[in-house]
């Protein structure tokens, strides 16, 4: 019962969040918004037995990415969007045709999902270091390296991008 | 107070859903907004709602791939956004707007 | 083994030096490989013959066939190249070879001042080879082969002065009438084929003679009428005989060889081939003789009145095919050979000797323009007067002996046929003198200066008028009796004579009309204007083919095949493709925005289908 609480808490704020993050005008408040995000759903994975996926996502994600946004946003001295001039009627039936949509899926969702156990705080064992880091060394040592040397590139792409020609 | 009565443990259907209504979000902002850094912001929110996904299925068969495969995509995710900045950096330099519609000379 | 294939492959090589090279080539040279090739050809048939012991009385009963290779092998279909030579082949070989040298030797003087020299006798030996190929074929294909061959040359040689549109017209003409010809021919091949099983001489006509005689019509006599079709479209019979004189505006050597004595008999050759079909179906013998007798009168008739020295002989050649079907039909085919052959001495003689005319004259050819030629030119004076009198069956000539012959046949089968006949024989006899004593006696008339021909011309004339005079003493129906039973049984005293009693009034007749009293027949002919007209010209015939089939199949091809089908359908459709592929290329130009956002719309559509897709999937 805790467990449905606390769920319905967290995803409240993450949906909350999320939807500011669409409908707010400043890069700074989406950003900090799509932090709010990150933070929930990191709970939720603690609910949901990851202990290292929610310390990852807090450092990786919510720590590492997000303030490489925010330093861009800061540095690009970008300002609030222009607001389009935008017919009304799109406005009113764009919502409803969201909601709609989230609505068809989540009862297919419903639909195609065998029944299963619910979650409990502490049912699942396995998302501890220790098994990540076993089965990243072992079963999927491949893609471990090759992400390694995804980063490598991915740092001399942004150096070369981002960097002052020279004269 | 009327007696709510909620489930003992979480359906599972309940994050799948919660996925969908972020991944949906993160497809809007994606579509409709015209800040580059903002539609960024909205495939870093998609991401993330797929991450729930994968953690909630590594739930259900008590297995770790799920967590290794979430954990694949931050890597992934980080990577490219680093890539992506740098390239908005690059397109502010040399044309000064941020506007997602101003970069259209693939146009025709 | 004679090595029977030399024959026609020595005017195929003659063709082959001459086209080839011949534009480099001297006159001389250029005459030593024609006349060369197919006189070589010619003593190669001597030789091969004698071996054979033709010429011994008692020789070649049985046919000499020589077998090359297997051109078709398709189920049970086997078609083979062979040879064979047997008595009726002897005789055709002999006119082919024999009188295709007189005229290609005639043709070196004749064509003497004509551009594209080696062009004619490249073609002229072209013809040799094909018409070779077609009397010595064994199977119908091989035959038919020869025959389109043939046809080809024909038209060639016809449009042979090539910048003359008249000359095109009348080579075109003379294709596609007998290419009408040719497809009946070709069908009756296929009906062969089906009865029969094969197309080879051999087993056909021994399978024939086991048939029994069809009276009511059935598959033989549609065989039997179907080569009658091809027949007379290459022996310008009724009703595909409208090519024939329009072909006289090819060069005089070539209506000589290819429309009096060669080509035009192929029909009649392949009717006497095929005489063990024919004589199984006498409803088709029957038609044969009709359609012969028929043409034979019609066209005589025709050229009662014309006035182009070659037109009057041309119209001859057409009637004298009719006598010569007339003596298939009636089932004397041996009598319908020996008058190819008397025709062939006499019309080739008569042609050449117009050739030898017109060339006096520089070219001249209405008779309006001749007269009293006797004196300037006597010896083609002479020899034609030899051609006259064998076509006019004046008795002890060439053409008194077949031509009576055939008309004592036409006698033992249908009387009317044989008075006709008659009639006939008076109406040739009164228009060759009547051109004969036009051209030669009198006062000239015209204002060019006459001179004699040459004698690389008149020597082969001479010959021909030996030929015509004494040929008739060659008994080719006895020659041919194994292969074509002679008929027995005593006929009537008049009938032997009165072809030459009316002869005698044609000649007396066009004496007193064109020598005697010269303003005659201008008179008559206003008396009898209408008729007149009707005559002179040819009975509006082309102007009714014209009408009834040129014209229709000319619109109709126009509007609906140009028009409908090749412009719009299927043009239509080629660039319908296009333009179907520019469409969709133009809308599709519009994904292609430039706007990032777009692409990203399509992208979530995409999701978002594949999502409804699956969804339902799992829900169904």
């Amino acid at each position: 019962m805790v467990d449905a609480i606390l769920f319905l808490l967290f995803a409240a704020i993450a949906v909350v969040c999320a939807i500011n993050l669409v409908v707010q005008t400043h890069p700074i408040s989406s950003a900090l918004s799509l932090v709010g995000v990150m933070g929930a759903l990191a709970l939720i994975y603690l609910q949901l037995g990851g202990e290292f996926i929610a310390a990852a996502q807090l450092i990786v994600y919510a720590g590492a990415i997000m303030v490489l946004f925010i330093f861009v946003i800061m540095l690009l001295n970008a300002g609030k969007e222009r607001k389009l001039p935008r017919r009304l009627w799109v406005t009113y039936a764009g919502v409803p045709l969201l909601a709609g949509f989230i609505g068809v899926a989540a009862f297919v969702i419903e639909r195609m999902l065998p029944p299963s156990p619910g979650a409990k705080f502490g049912a699942m064992t396995h998302g501890n270091p220790q098994e990540i880091g076993r089965s990243l060394f072992q079963v999927y040592l491949l893609p471990f390296e090759v992400t390694s040397v995804l980063i490598l590139i991915a740092i001399l792409g942004a150096v070369v991008l981002a960097s002052k020609e020279v004269e | 107070m009327p007696e709510i009565s909620l489930p003992q443990s979480v359906p599972l259907t309940w994050y799948l859903i919660l996925s969908a209504i972020l991944f949906t979000l993160g497809v809007a902002g994606f579509l409709f907004r015209r800040n580059v850094i903002t539609v960024f912001m909205s495939i870093e929110l998609m991401l993330n709602a797929v991450n729930l996904s994968f953690v909630t299925f590594s739930y259900k068969y008590k297995q770790v791939d799920g967590h290794i495969f979430s954990f694949f995509v931050m890597v992934v995710a980080a990577a490219e956004a680093a890539v992506g900045l740098a390239i908005i950096l690059t397109i502010f330099k040399n044309r000064q707007t941020l506007e997602i519609d101003e970069v259209s000379s693939l146009k025709n | 083994m004679q090595q029977l294939w030399l024959i026609p492959l020595l005017p195929l090589a003659g063709f082959a030096l001459n086209g080839l090279f011949g534009r480099r080539f001297s006159k001389t040279v250029i005459n030593a490989i024609a006349v060369g090739s197919v006189l070589l050809a010619f003593l190669w048939v001597l030789k091969s013959l004698n071996s054979l012991g033709a010429f011994s009385g008692g020789g070649l009963e049985v046919p000499h066939v020589e077998h090359y290779f297997t051109w078709i092998q398709s189920g049970v279909l086997n078609i083979s190249v062979d040879f064979a030579v047997d008595r009726l082949t002897a005789v055709m070989l002999l006119i082919v070879t024999g009188i295709g040298t007189l005229i290609h030797i005639y043709a070196v003087g004749y064509m003497a001042h004509e551009s594209g020299y080696y062009r004619f006798f490249a073609y002229l030996n072209l013809f040799m080879f094909f018409m070779l190929t077609l009397v010595l074929a064994q199977n119908f294909l091989l035959l038919f082969v020869g025959w389109e061959g043939v046809g080809l040359c024909s038209y060639l040689l016809i449009g042979f002065y090539f910048s003359e549109k008249f000359a095109t017209d009348a080579g075109n003409k003379a294709f596609i009438v007998n290419r009408i010809g040719d497809f009946g021919f070709s069908l009756a091949i296929f009906l062969i084929a089906i009865h029969f099983g094969s197309l080879d001489f051999g087993s056909v006509f021994s399978q024939a003679k086991n048939l029994p005689i069809e009276t009511s019509p059935g598959w033989i006599t549609a065989i039997a009428l179907l080569l009658l079709v091809g027949a007379t479209g290459k022996s310008a019979q009724i009703p595909l005989y409208v090519w024939l004189p329009d072909a006289m505006a090819g060069p005089t050597p070539v209506s000589a060889l290819i429309h009096a004595a060669t080509m035009v008999t192929a029909g009649v050759y392949m009717v006497a081939r095929s005489s063990s079909i024919f004589l199984h179906s006498p409803m088709a013998l029957e038609i044969v003789t009709i359609i012969g007798i028929a043409t034979a009168f019609f066209a005589a008739t025709i050229g009662l009145v014309q006035n182009d020295i070659k037109k009057v002989f041309a119209y001859s050649t057409v009637s004298q095919l009719g006598y010569m079907f007339v003596g298939l039909g009636t089932g004397a085919f041996s009598a319908g050979i020996f008058h190819v052959m008397t025709h062939a001495f006499f019309k080739a003689l008569l042609f050449l000797g117009a050739g030898s005319v017109i060339h006096a004259l520089s070219g001249e050819q209405d008779l309006r323009q001749m007269g009293g030629l006797a004196r300037k030119i006597p010896i083609t004076c002479v020899v034609l007067l030899c051609a006259s009198l064998a076509i006019a069956g004046v008795p002890g000539t060439s053409g008194y002996f077949s031509k009576d012959l055939i008309l004592e046949s036409a006698y033992q089968y249908a009387p009317w046929i044989y008075w006709v006949g008659v009639l006939t024989a008076g109406m040739t006899a009164f228009y060759v003198f009547r051109a004969f004593f036009m051209a030669f006696t009198g006062e000239y008339r015209g204002n060019k200066h006459p001179h004699e021909s040459p004698f690389v011309m008149w020597g082969p004339l001479a010959v021909l008028a030996a030929l015509s005079l004494g040929g008739g003493f060659i008994n080719i129906p006895k020659y041919l009796e194994p292969m074509f039973p002679l008929s027995e049984g005593t006929l009537p005293g008049f009938v032997a004579l009165t072809p030459a009693v009316f002869g005698f009034a044609g000649i007396g007749l066009a004496y007193i009309l064109y020598v005697l009293a010269p303003g005659l027949p201008e008179s008559i002919a206003n008396a009898f204007r209408p008729v007149y007209t009707l005559l002179y010209n040819k009975y509006f015939v082309d102007e009714a083919y014209d009408s009834a089939v040129v014209n229709p199949t000319i619109d109709g091809s126009r509007s609906l095949l140009w028009r409908t089908i090749d412009a719009g359908a299927i043009d239509g459709t080629v660039n319908g493709v296009g333009k179907t592929a520019r469409s969709i290329g133009g809308v599709l130009r519009h994904l292609q925005s430039g706007y990032i956002r777009s692409y990203a719309g399509w992208v979530v559509a995409g999701a978002i289908l594949v999502v409804i897709v699956m969804g339902l999937k799992g829900v169904m």
